[in-house]
C-alpha cells in the first residue's frame, strides 16, 4: 500500500468521489438538462444569434464537456499530491 | 489539373505516408503489438483516439444526419462526445492503473472468472465486427465516387493498406498512423467548412458563423433555415420532433455505449502513467470537439445551400415578406447534381412535368437526396476549388482506415490474448502469441473486406446494436468492478447476460423480426431500439445487485486489487505482467 494507513486511503477515495460527482452533476445539467429536458424553455431566449436550448445541444454542452475533463485532471493531480500517491 | 488527377495525387501521397510510418513503427513484442509498448505521449494518444473514434460515419454521414434531422441531431452530437466525460472521470484512470492489455482482461481478473472473460470477449468481437463492416463500405464509396474505380477495387485497396500497417505494426503502427490520419481528416473537414462559413456569413469560425446574419442580407441563417424548413413541410429546423424521453434515452445509450466501446478504452492503455491517461482523454475530446462543433454549423450551411440551389433563392420583398423559390430548371442544373445522380445518391423525378426540380418534405417533393451528399458533395455545391474536393476524398479515407485499424486490433488481441493466451493455451510463448495476433488481424481484414463488398442491408441497424450492447453489457460490468468492492462474479455475469439479452432481443425484434411494428406506439414506454441500451444498462445494474446479494462474497485478494487500482502510484510496474 502506498497510503500510510486505512484512514488515508478512505479519505483519498472519498475526496475522489466528491470531485467526480460534482463534475458529473454539471455534465448532466448541461447535456440532459439544458440540451434535452429544458430545451424548449431555453429556446425562448436568444443567445449570439442562436436559440439558447439549441445552442446548448449543438455547441455549448460540448465546450463544457472539454472543460470538465481538464478541471478533473487538475483537481485529481492536486489530490494525488495531497495524499502523496502521485507517480 | 482536373479533380481526378488531384485526388490521385493527394490520396496517393497520404497512403505513402501511412505505409512509411508502418515500416518505421514495426512491433517486435506482444506488448508493442497490444499497447504500443505503453509509451505513447498523452497528446499524441489523444489525437490517435480522436482518429480511432471518428469513423467514416462521423466524417461522411453525421453532418448529413444533423442536416436532415435538425434539432434532434443533438442525440449524436452529445452522445458521441459526452461519453468521453464518463470515460475520463469513471473509467480510464482506473483501467490504466490496472494495467493489462484488454477489456476482457479487466473483466476476467476483476471477476476472477473465465466465464466473465469469455462473455466480455464475445461482446468485444461482436461490437467490433458490426462496426468494421461499415468502415470498409465507406472506403469503397469514396473510391468509387472520387477515383471512379469499382467499389470492389476500392475496398481491396483499402484492405491492403490497413493490412500492411495493422498486421505489421500492431498498436504501435496503428497509433502513429492514426496521428497522421487525424491531421489529414481534420484538415479535410475544416477547410471546406471555413470556406463555406466565410462565403455565407463572412465569419471565419464556422461555430460562430451559423449563428450569424447572412451576407446576402436575408437575416440570421438559422431564422432563414427555420422559415425554409417550415415552408417546405419539414417543421422548424431548430425544434425537435422526437419525444423528450426517447431523445433522453438515445443520447444515454450513445454516451454510455461510447464509454463501453473496447477499441476506445484500449487506447488509454498505451500511455505511460495514470496521470497521462486522464489528460489524454481530455486531449481526445478537444480533437474530437473541433470536428463535432463544426458539424452542426456545416449542417446548417449545407442545408440552406442545397435547398436554395434546387428550389431557387428566397427573395426578400420590400414589405418584409418572403417569396420562396418554386424550383429551378433541371436542364440548367449544376454539374454536381448530374455527377451524383450517377452514384444513385441523388435522383430527380419530375412529377408535375414542369422540367423544374423541387425539394420539400411534403407531396410536392420531386427529389431523392441521400444524406451522405451533404459532406461529400458540399465543396461542389459551394463551388469550392478542385483541390478541396480531392482533400475531402483523402479525409474520408483517413477516417475510415483509422477506425478500421483500431477495431481490427481489438479483434486480433481478443483472439490471441484473451482466447489463446488466457483461456485455451496459457503456456504459449510471446512469439507464438504475436503470430496469433497477426493471423487474427489478417483474418479480420478479410472478413471486413467481404462485408465491404457485399454489405449486409442492415449495417445501419447493427450500429444501434453495437452501442446498445456496449452500454448494456461492458459498461456496467466495468463501472461496478471499479466502484464496488463487493460486486462478485455471479452478479456481474448475471448482469451482463441480462442486459445483453434484454437489449439484443428488443433491437432484433423491432429491426429484423417485425420491422413493420417499429413505430413509437409499439415501443416500450415510447423508447426506440436506438435508445433501449439505456434501459438495458439499468437492467444490468439491477440484476447484478440482486444476484450479488444472494451469492458468495468476493475473495479478499480481488478486493485488494480493487483497492489498488483506486490510486495512481505504481502504474508503471503493474504494466509488465
Amino acid at each position: 500500500m502506498s497510503f500510510k494507513d486505512k484512514g488515508q486511503a478512505e479519505g483519498y477515495w472519498k475526496e475522489n468521489l466528491k470531485i467526480m460527482f460534482k463534475l458529473l452533476a454539471v455534465w448532466f445539467v448541461v447535456s440532459y438538462g439544458c440540451g434535452i429536458l429544458f430545451i424548449e424553455q431555453l429556446n425562448q431566449i436568444t443567445f449570439m444569434g442562436f436559440k439558447l436550448g439549441f445552442w446548448f445541444a449543438q455547441q455549448g454542452a460540448m465546450y463544457v464537456f472539454i472543460a470538465l475533463i481538464f478541471i478533473y485532471v487538475k483537481q485529481m493531480n492536486n489530490l494525488d499530491k495531497k495524499y502523496n500517491v502521485e507517480e | 489539373m482536373d479533380v481526378q488527377t488531384l485526388t490521385y495525387i493527394i490520396v496517393g501521397f497520404t497512403f505513402a505516408v501511412y505505409i512509411g510510418i508502418a515500416i518505421w513503427a514495426r512491433a517486435g513484442s506482444t506488448k508493442e503489438f497490444y499497447v504500443a509498448g505503453g509509451g505513447v505521449p498523452p497528446l499524441l494518444n489523444g489525437m490517435a483516439t480522436a482518429a480511432d473514434w471518428m469513423s467514416a460515419a462521423s466524417f461522411i454521414s453525421l453532418a448529413g444526419i444533423v442536416s436532415f434531422t435538425g434539432s434532434d441531431g443533438l442525440v449524436y452530437l452529445l452522445g458521441w462526445t459526452g461519453g468521453y466525460v464518463l470515460l475520463a472521470l469513471c473509467m480510464v484512470p482506473y483501467l490504466r492503473k490496472f494495467g493489462k492489455f484488454t477489456v476482457p482482461d479487466f473483466i476476467g481478473d476483476r471477476y476472477y472468472s473465465s466465464t466473465a472473460r469469455i462473455v466480455a470477449v464475445i461482446c468485444a468481437i461482436f461490437i467490433c465486427f458490426t462496426y468494421i463492416a461499415g468502415q470498409m463500405r465507406g472506403v469503397g464509396v469514396v473510391f468509387s465516387r472520387f477515383l471512379e474505380v469499382e467499389i470492389e477495387t476500392g475496398v481491396v485497396i483499402g484492405m491492403a493498406v490497413v493490412f500492411f500497417y495493422a498486421v505489421l505494426g500492431g498498436m504501435k503502427g496503428i497509433t502513429y498512423t492514426q496521428v497522421a490520419q487525424y491531421c489529414v481528416l481534420i484538415f479535410a473537414f475544416m477547410v471546406p467548412a471555413i470556406f463555406i462559413s466565410v462565403m455565407m456569413t463572412g465569419n471565419v469560425i464556422p461555430q460562430l458563423g451559423f449563428g450569424s446574419e447572412m451576407l446576402d442580407g436575408s437575416g440570421y441563417l438559422l431564422d432563414k433555415l427555420d422559415g425554409l424548413s417550415e415552408e417546405l413541410g419539414f417543421g422548424a429546423y431548430t425544434e425537435g420532433k422526437k419525444s423528450t424521453l426517447d431523445v433522453f434515452c438515445i443520447t444515454g445509450a450513445l454516451m454510455i455505449g461510447t464509454a463501453g466501446l473496447p477499441h476506445v478504452i484500449v487506447r488509454f492503455f498505451t500511455v505511460p502513467k495514470v496521470k497521462d491517461a486522464r489528460i489524454s482523454a481530455g486531449w481526445a475530446l478537444v480533437f474530437i470537439g473541433i470536428m463535432y462543433t463544426t458539424i452542426p454549423a456545416l449542417s446548417s450551411f449545407a442545408r440552406v445551400n442545397m435547398i436554395e440551389t434546387i428550389n431557387g433563392p428566397v427573395v426578400q420583398m420590400e414589405d418584409g415578406s418572403k417569396v420562396y423559390g418554386q424550383g429551378t430548371s433541371y436542364e440548367d442544373a449544376p454539374s454536381w447534381i448530374k455527377n451524383w445522380e450517377k452514384t444513385g445518391l441523388i435522383a430527380f423525378d419530375d412529377k408535375n412535368g414542369d422540367g423544374k426540380m423541387f425539394y420539400s418534405g411534403d407531396e410536392r417533393n420531386e427529389m431523392k437526396i441521400d444524406r451522405d451528399i451533404m459532406v461529400l458533395a458540399n465543396p461542389e455545391i459551394a463551388n469550392l476549388p478542385a483541390w478541396i474536393i480531392a482533400l475531402v476524398a483523402a479525409g474520408g479515407l483517413a477516417a475510415a482506415l483509422s477506425t478500421s485499424a483500431g477495431l481490427l486490433l481489438v479483434i486480433s488481441t481478443s483472439v490471441s490474448h484473451d482466447l489463446m493466451k488466457k483461456t485455451l493455451t496459457p503456456d504459449i510463448s510471446d512469439k507464438k502469441e504475436l503470430m496469433w495476433a497477426r493471423g487474427a488481424a489478417a483474418v479480420g481484414i478479410v472478413f471486413a473486406g467481404y462485408f465491404g463488398i457485399n454489405p449486409p442491408g442492415f449495417v445501419a441497424a447493427v450500429v444501434a446494436i453495437a452501442f446498445g450492447l456496449a452500454a448494456s453489457s461492458l459498461f456496467p460490468a466495468i463501472i461496478m468492478g471499479i466502484f464496488s468492492k463487493k460486486m462478485n462474479k455471479e452478479g456481474a455475469i448475471a448482469g451482463m447476460i441480462a442486459g445483453l439479452l434484454f437489449t439484443a432481443i428488443y433491437i432484433i425484434y423491432f429491426k429484423f423480426v417485425n420491422p413493420a411494428s417499429n413505430t413509437p406506439d409499439n415501443w416500450m414506454f415510447g423508447i426506440s431500439p436506438e435508445g433501449i441500451g439505456t434501459i438495458g444498462m439499468l437492467v444490468n445494474f439491477a440484476t447484478a445487485a440482486v444476484v450479488c446479494k444472494l451469492t458468495n462474497e468476493v475473495p479478499q485478494d480481488v478486493q485488494d486489487m480493487v483497492e489498488s487500482i483506486r490510486f495512481p502510484r505504481g502504474a508503471g510496474e503493474a504494466h509488465d505482467h
